[in-house]
């Protein structure tokens, strides 16, 4: 009997259910829900929307109103996060702030890392000329001074919407990651994979998209999650220069510029935008996290608990696919 | 009658002429799963000038074996046992006093011998280092030292070549210094772990000639591990078989070749491609894989394997004994039976039948060619300079190839590493326009291909890797590895699913195993996934770059078996590469012998295999080792000089003959016209040609 026919005849008995749909994005998904640290993340980022966006329904403030009676007060049950120096409610501010800022964030930080994934793959993939031209066009954007083209800049983008602005964040930050990405995809191209997939008949576009991209996932995610950060921080500074989010319109980043000042004084003016700050920040980074141990198969948090599933249904199936416990040689 | 195994006496002066004497050896290993038992318990006994062979397959316990005989284990290991260098302690030294010992005493030749030499230093200074550290020596005289011994081990110009780097070497020659290194301080013991494993067939048998000498200048004791049970054939004077970080048969080699006494033994004897043998025949695989040794359960560990288990085998581990009093004792509860023979090889591993081709039975010059190369060349130019590049050279990778494949057939592409078959197999698949000369796939010219004709080729040629690892994508579930070719060519969405699962049948893997990453599987099969991934567009020609030499033997023969038998059903055509010529043997029908850049020899399998006409081919058939102690200690290896030379200076004339041993016995007019001209191949028989103006057949398997 041949190895092929034994191994059918177990196949036959041990016909599992068909599994069509085991794709990679409803696995990804599977082994995302089981990272309990990336789900909390997920659920405190959707809280954090929704309070930005509903709470200021649960006071009658509004953003321009002044209470005359409170300047300067802390937190009471009338202002649940205290007033500023002109007697704005430092809740509805904050939770506006947090409006923008997430957006901003959530925006800026994943485009940012997109624009490097984007050009650092395909300069590294094509190479030849289009590799020269994009290392080219890559070194010029990393000399030029980014803070003094968007000071000028903005003026021309001034009553545009300010969506726009996180566009021009994103880039002026990709650069360092794009050369990253680059020589990533310079190694990786040449894996026996990639080859296998174009031998295969697979477009470039797709092989970037399906093979060099997720191999480096862990960077990428990563970077996103740091640039979520840094891009609320940008945009922080360049509204503490008086760019980008104008007043009456406030961010977390005003916010926390106008109240830095009165930390020790006035803490509640810093305090809750920056406590906002840190959470999403926080919960950026958890949801980061979980998505890379998501999408790597050695990630040690999804495997465990998939090892001691595979255990189970490898008792009922043929012993020969235990994983091999192999000893360094 | 079954007795407890002792230790057979050692000539008259008993145990004290032992050099080695390792007793009850284990060691553990902590691990996040649990304690990995990676060796339980191997004895041995070496006495000056012997060699024992360990042999198993990878995560057997025989690297790690030696690792604690030579102190060399993390700090984490827990070792137990006795290791007795010359009388002496070695276990619970201190790793100072086992400095002194190793290197001194006990020397060591690694695998890889470009990560075991320093790169920053000169290879002499690094054996002048190894002999200061011993002994009382000075600078000029380490060095003159040095010089010989690197002349012992065959590096020529040694004078010159003391001061060169490592990367200034070859694999070989830098293997050739490891073993100078190593025999630098006369040891008593040298521990070779898979010397050779990283080595081209040619230099394996040169390497192997140079542990000969070394144990002859030495007269050192020397334990050679590997997996390969050829190598040790006509090396070793006894050998260890190890399973599951176990001995599970010891015995002389001819004791051991010819009675084995252990089921996982007659398995890889029989699992091992042969080219000694005349009729083609499918190889004997070992189902499953090798147990993981953490909580290995009760029992034999290669009962889940093993055809001829018995209840027994489930409950209680066999010990190492021997069955009838003699010094070949095995682990396996019916070693009884196998020694009274009434339990023979054939019964325990029974030999798989392989089905035939159809097409196999039309006659070669009638089936339509599928594959079709003339006279292709693929020269890289080597430019110096950043800015202004200056050409100084070409690359001759591949320079001048034709061949053709026929439908329904295996031609095995052979050669050295560097000879320019993987530059070829590439040159196929890229379905471009070579450098000179065609390429033509089904008929059809690959050169002024659009892109969408091409991308239509490639459903009908295709590839399976070396590295099952390297060449699935460790991020993508097996479903999407599979589904890639037939999404990237537009199958419909609802057929893709049930294809899947009918590749991964074929291959003989399990459905419920699509949602599974690569890196959950064994190496055996991941290539299988590799293999399904290639059918998966129904491709004609599948062309397979070394499929099976990442795998262990065992493992090898089932995918071996397994491209016959769907090469027969679904009547494929492969171009095979390989460098092993005796795998080659088992999967080819026809062979084509690659040197530097250029076919040597072609022609049908058995015809080159039993009349090898050209020197280079005779030369890679008799350094192929043969599991057959008797066979191999008659055969006279034909020793080829040096290495393969750079494709950028291809020498004039017959681009061998500098290496070549018929060159040398020619006369100085008839060495003139290996010179001045290139041989073109001729005609030595039907469907048999050679490129030697001197082609003779001689028999070396």
């Amino acid at each position: 009997m041949s190895a092929l026919d034994a191994a059918k005849e177990i196949d036959e008995t041990a016909l599992a259910p068909i599994v069509g749909g085991g794709g990679r994005g409803r696995l990804i998904a599977r082994r995302f829900t089981r990272n309990r640290l990336g789900l909390f993340g997920l659920i405190v980022i959707v809280l954090l929307f929704l309070a930005a966006y509903l709470g200021p329904y649960l006071t009658h403030w509004q953003l321009t109103d002044i209470d005359f009676d409170n300047f300067q007060t802390g937190p009471s049950s009338a202002h649940w996060f205290g007033t500023t120096q002109t007697g704005q409610d430092m809740f509805v501010l904050t939770m506006r702030g947090a409006q923008k800022s997430l957006v901003i964030g959530l925006i800026g930080g994943p485009l940012t890392t997109a624009i490097a994934a984007l050009v650092g793959s395909v300069a590294g993939y094509a190479g030849g000329w289009l590799d020269r031209a994009l290392v080219w066009f890559i070194d010029v954007m990393l000399v030029m001074p980014s803070f003094l083209l968007l000071a000028i800049l903005s003026p021309t983008f001034k009553g545009k919407t300010w969506l726009l602005f996180v566009v021009l964040l994103a880039a002026f930050a990709w650069m360092i990651t794009a050369r990253i990405v680059r020589s990533l995809t310079l190694s990786l191209k040449s894996r026996e994979f990639v080859l296998a997939a174009k031998y295969m008949g697979v477009s470039a576009p797709r092989i970037i998209l399906r093979h060099i991209l997720p191999n480096m996932a862990s960077l990428l995610i990563i970077d996103a999650t740091i640039s979520v950060a840094v891009t609320i921080l940008g945009e922080s500074g360049l509204s503490y220069f008086g760019f980008g989010i104008q007043p009456p319109d406030v961010s977390l980043g005003t916010l926390i510029g106008n109240g830095q000042d009165a930390v020790n004084t006035y803490p509640w003016l810093f305090m809750f935008p920056a406590g906002i700050l840190i959470l999403i920040i926080l919960a950026v980074n958890f949801v980061g996290d979980g998505l890379r141990d998501a999408l790597d198969p050695n990630a040690a948090g999804a495997k465990a608990k998939a090892k001691r599933k595979q255990r189970q249904t490898d008792e009922e199936s043929l012993p020969g696919d235990t994983t091999v416990v192999e000893i360094a040689q | 009658m079954t007795q407890v195994y002792q230790e057979p006496s050692l000539g008259p002066s008993g145990s004290g002429d032992a050099v080695l004497d390792v007793r009850d050896l284990s060691v553990l290993f902590p691990s996040e799963a649990g304690t990995v038992e990676a060796v339980r318990g191997v004895s041995y006994r070496l006495r000056r000038g012997e060699v024992l062979g360990i042999v198993g397959e990878s995560g057997s316990g025989k690297s790690v074996s030696a690792m604690a005989v030579l102190g060399l284990l993390p700090d984490t290991a827990k070792v137990e046992g006795s290791i007795r260098l010359d009388g002496r302690e070695l276990l619970g030294l201190h790793d100072d006093e086992m400095s002194k010992i190793r290197g001194k005493q006990m020397a060591m030749v690694f695998q890889d011998p470009l990560s075991a030499l320093t790169p920053v230093y000169a290879i002499g200074t690094q054996i002048v280092e190894a002999l200061q550290i011993h002994t009382e020596i000075s600078k000029q005289a380490a060095r003159a030292r040095a010089i010989e011994l690197l002349d012992m081990v065959g590096i020529p110009d040694p004078k010159r070549r003391v001061d060169a780097f490592p990367h200034e070497f070859s694999g070989g020659m830098r293997q050739r210094a490891m073993i100078a290194m190593a025999i630098a301080n006369d040891p008593q013991v040298i521990i070779a772990d898979e010397p050779t494993t990283a080595l081209d067939v040619t230099i394996q048998a040169q390497i192997l000639d140079v542990l000969k000498v070394a144990k002859e200048a030495t007269g050192a004791a020397i334990v050679m591990i590997t997996h390969d049970l050829g190598v040790v054939a006509g090396f070793a004077d006894r050998v260890m078989v190890m399973y599951a970080g176990k001995p599970v048969e010891t015995g002389t080699v001819d004791e051991l070749y010819y009675t084995p006494r252990m089921p996982y033994t007659i398995g890889l004897l029989g699992s091992i491609p042969r080219v000694d043998e005349g009729v083609k025949h499918a190889l004997v695989p070992i189902e499953g894989n090798p147990p993981s040794l953490v909580d290995l359960p009760p029992g034999c560990p290669f009962r889940a394997r093993c055809p001829v288990a018995v209840p027994v085998c489930a409950s209680v581990e066999p010990d190492l004994e021997s069955a009838t009093g003699e010094d070949h004792p095995s682990a396996c509860h019916r070693r009884g039976e196998l020694a009274a023979g009434t339990l023979t090889a054939a019964e325990v591993f029974p030999v798989p039948e392989l089905p035939e081709p159809a097409s196999a039975r039309v006659p070669r010059e009638q089936r339509p060619s599928v594959l079709e190369l003339d006279d292709v060349h693929r020269h890289f130019p080597l430019t110096v300079g950043t800015v202004f590049k200056r050409r100084v050279g070409t690359v001759r990778a591949v320079d001048g190839i034709s061949f053709d494949i026929r439908s329904g057939e295996t031609l095995g592409l052979v050669g050295e590493s560097g000879c320019g078959k993987t530059t070829t197999l590439l040159e196929i698949l890229s379905l471009a326009d070579p450098s000179q000369g065609s390429i033509a796939v089904f008929g059809k010219r690959t050169g002024g291909l659009r892109g969408s004709e091409r991308k239509a080729l490639r459903k009908d040629i295709q590839v399976v890797f070396q590295d099952p690892m390297a060449a699935l994508d460790p991020r993508l579930p097996v479903f999407d590895i599979l589904a890639e070719p037939l999404r990237a060519h537009r199958w419909a969405k609802e057929k893709i699913g049930p294809r899947v699962n009918e590749l991964l049948r074929l291959v003989g893997l399990e459905v419920g195993h699509a949602s599974r990453f690569a890196s959950e599987f064994s190496g055996g099969q991941r290539q299988r996934i590799g293999i399904a991934r290639a059918l998966a567009l129904d491709p004609k020609v599948v062309v397979l770059d070394e499929p099976v030499s990442a795998l262990d033997v065992s493992i090898q023969a089932g995918v071996i078996n397994l491209l016959d038998e769907l090469k027969a059903r679904l009547d494929l055509s492969y171009l095979f590469v390989a460098h092993d010529l005796s795998v080659v043997r088992h999967v080819a029908d026809r062979i084509a012998v690659m040197y530097l850049g250029r076919i040597v020899e072609i022609g049908e399998s058995a015809s080159v295999f039993r009349r090898p006409s050209h020197p280079y081919t005779q030369a890679l058939l008799s350094a192929i080792p043969v599991p057959d102690p008797h066979k191999e200690r008659e055969r006279r290896r034909i020793l080829l000089d040096g290495d393969l030379p750079s494709p950028t200076n291809v020498p004039s004339g017959c681009r061998f003959r500098n290496r070549c041993p018929k060159f040398k016995t020619l006369s100085e007019g008839d060495q003139r016209r290996c010179v001045d001209e290139d041989p073109a191949l001729t005609a030595q028989g039907p469907d048999h040609e050679a490129a030697c103006h001197y082609a003779s057949v001689l028999e070396v398997v």
